[in-house]
């Protein structure tokens, strides 16, 4: 079984879209909720699109907007303008 | 002026570290950065360093500031509406002091330690991280006490955090911890805070037990829990990009690395133990047991992280299996310990209801209910009796993590488990094998470490001559702050609020 990386989010109305934005973008991802937080597993690799987020919200977004609701993480991580990437090297 | 291209976040991260960093004249460099060699850690390049967030400081400042707008205008809605009247249980709050106690002073020294190394680095991006989060960590601090401080104005225990810091027996264990790092070089000191507290091991600290307050009512440490983790995840990062930095400039870094997360890791997992209790025994409604939470987040995601650092020949900390045989008693041996020194504690203790030994017995099988359940039940009758348990002496705790020397054997729950250390014809006592390496590594550093129980015997705690007397010395009121919870003003308090609500609830109707 490859290992998973994971985001946690702050489960509020302002995580919504990124959290459907993430979901929609990583087919292999899975979401767990426990109060106030949702945790999101993927195995090797996820992504988080800027694009997929602002198609949501229905405005333009700043990738590190994301420091705001973000909970905790786990993986290697590669973010620029467009894409926010953790990934496992295999 | 002709109007540039706006800058990319790469090209903006490269400008506002390195770009603002030079190479000293006036001072050779060494004499500039005089503690980032000693510890053997070799570096090529420094440029090589990358934040992987390539945060800025000015955006540091506009997220860290929208932050805290969030977080105060929810503490002062929580202040206005009597939040303390919507936690789930009187008892709820016992794990807050905890917090309050061992934890927040913690996020102090952390704020101490990285304005340090904040100044230690000759390289500028490691300089900026640690900067960053030295600030943080000062927040963290500030708003831990912000919150906690309507609790103080109606419960009990509060109040002498600050006191009891240096004094109190059971806060030494998150205190050694921390000081035990900031007595350590620059490169060991992000190693054991950023990497394997951080990265390995906070999110134990922040995620089941934040998620735990928010099921258990307590919306101001909810508040501040997941806004400090929102911090946290940079921490972690920054530990990840330290540990990997260090690793891929030199071979020679690789066995010193190692070392050190040997030690971290069982230092920050023995550290863990008082918050794998808090899960388990003191939040009324729960989320996830210690066992699960150790599952999820050292075996799974922990595992996973020593699986890509493989690559750089690390392999996993010492001892890690002994902490997957532990998970299943850990906290069953921690809560009884406190429970007996209760009149010697900041908060209170209680056998759990039988609806929360059934929870228990769930999550923990037949372990639980061959050695553990009948202990609870025999302390419970005790009370029920009359004779509530103490022990009313200190105990020996493990020279090392300055833990009560109670757990047993990896493979034998029925055995404690006790390690005699020796040097300068001395014998220290230490809890575990992971301790008993970590002293032997450095025999030097802990034959100096401050043992409060010796200590008090000494009668360097104001002379007190029992336990009593040595409450009085933390200024702690017996049965007040310390002991029982049940029949404690803090209950009385909370039985006659909560029937206050409801008869005004029924008037009403």
């Amino acid at each position: 079984m490859p290992d998973k990386v994971f985001i946690a989010l702050q489960n509020i109305a302002d995580a919504q879209p990124i959290i459907a934005a993430i979901l929609g973008d990583n087919p292999a991802a899975v979401a767990h909720e426990t109060p106030g937080m949702v945790k999101i597993d993927c195995p090797t690799r996820l992504v988080v699109r800027r694009a997929s987020i602002e198609e949501r919200i229905g405005r333009a977004f700043d990738l590190q907007e994301i420091h705001v609701n973000l909970i905790s993480l786990g993986g290697n991580i590669d973010e620029d303008d467009d894409e926010f990437v953790l990934s496992w090297r295999v | 002026m002709a109007q540039g291209k706006k800058l990319g976040l790469k090209e903006r991260y490269a400008l506002l570290t390195r770009g603002l960093d030079w190479e000293t004249t006036y001072q050779p460099m060494d004499k500039v950065f005089p503690y980032d060699k000693y510890e053997g850690i070799r570096i090529k390049d420094w440029d090589a360093w990358a934040d992987p967030f390539r945060l800025t400081m000015d955006a540091y400042w506009k997220y860290q500031a929208e932050k805290e707008r969030k977080l105060y205008a929810i503490l002062d809605a929580f202040q206005q509406n009597n939040g303390q009247l919507n936690i789930s249980d009187g008892r709820y709050l016992n794990a807050v002091k905890l917090w309050l106690q061992g934890i927040t002073p913690l996020e102090y020294a952390a704020h101490r330690g990285f304005a340090h190394v904040g100044r230690g680095f000759r390289g500028a991006g490691a300089r900026i991280a640690c900067q960053m989060q030295s600030i943080d960590e000062l927040r963290h601090a500030q708003t831990q006490l912000h919150a906690f401080s309507h609790y103080n104005k109606y419960f009990n225990g509060f109040h002498g955090f600050a006191h009891m810091r240096d004094r109190a027996w059971y806060l030494s264990i998150p205190k050694s911890f921390f000081e035990d790092a900031l007595s350590a070089g620059p490169f060991e000191f992000v190693t054991s805070i950023s990497f394997a507290f951080e990265y390995v091991l906070t999110n134990l600290l922040f995620m089941p037990f934040v998620s735990g307050a928010a099921y258990n009512g307590d919306m101001a440490t909810t508040t501040f829990g997941f806004s400090a983790q929102s911090d946290e995840s940079r921490h972690m990062t920054l530990g990840l990009e330290v540990v990997k930095f260090t690793l891929e400039q030199h071979e020679d870094n690789v066995p010193i690395v190692q070392a050190w997360l040997d030690k971290w890791f069982w230092r920050g997992y023995r550290l863990l133990g008082l918050v794998g209790t808090m899960m388990d025994y003191m939040l009324p409604k729960k989320v996830m047991s210690w066992k699960e939470a150790w599952e999820i987040y050292w075996e799974e995601n922990g595992v996973a992280l020593f699986h890509d650092l493989g690559r750089y020949g690390i392999r996993l900390p010492k001892h890690h299996e002994v902490t997957v045989k532990e998970k299943h008693r850990l906290t069953h041996e921690m809560w009884p310990t406190l429970y007996q020194y209760g009149n010697a504690l900041s908060l209170h203790t209680w056998v759990p209801d039988d609806a929360e030994l059934d929870w228990l017995s769930e999550k923990y099988g037949e372990l639980f209910d061959r050695m553990y359940r009948p202990r609870l039940l025999f302390l419970r009758e005790l009370e029920q009796r009359g004779e509530r348990y103490y022990n009313n002496r200190l105990p020996m705790v493990c020279q090392v993590c300055q833990i009560p020397i109670f757990y047993t054997e990896p493979d034998d729950p029925t055995t404690q488990c006790v390690r005699i250390v020796e040097a300068a014809d001395t014998k220290h006592h230490c809890c575990s094998d992971g301790c008993a390496d970590i002293f032997r590594r450095e025999p030097e550093k802990y034959v100096q470490a401050l043992i409060p129980p010796q200590q008090v015997y000494r009668g360097e705690a104001g002379g007190a001559r029992d336990i009593f007397e040595y409450a009085k010395w933390l200024h702690l009121e017996p049965g007040a702050d310390t002991s029982e919870y049940r029949g404690s003003p803090d209950h009385r308090n909370w039985e006659a609020w909560q029937a206050a609500h409801k008869s005004t609830a029924a008037d009403a109707a």
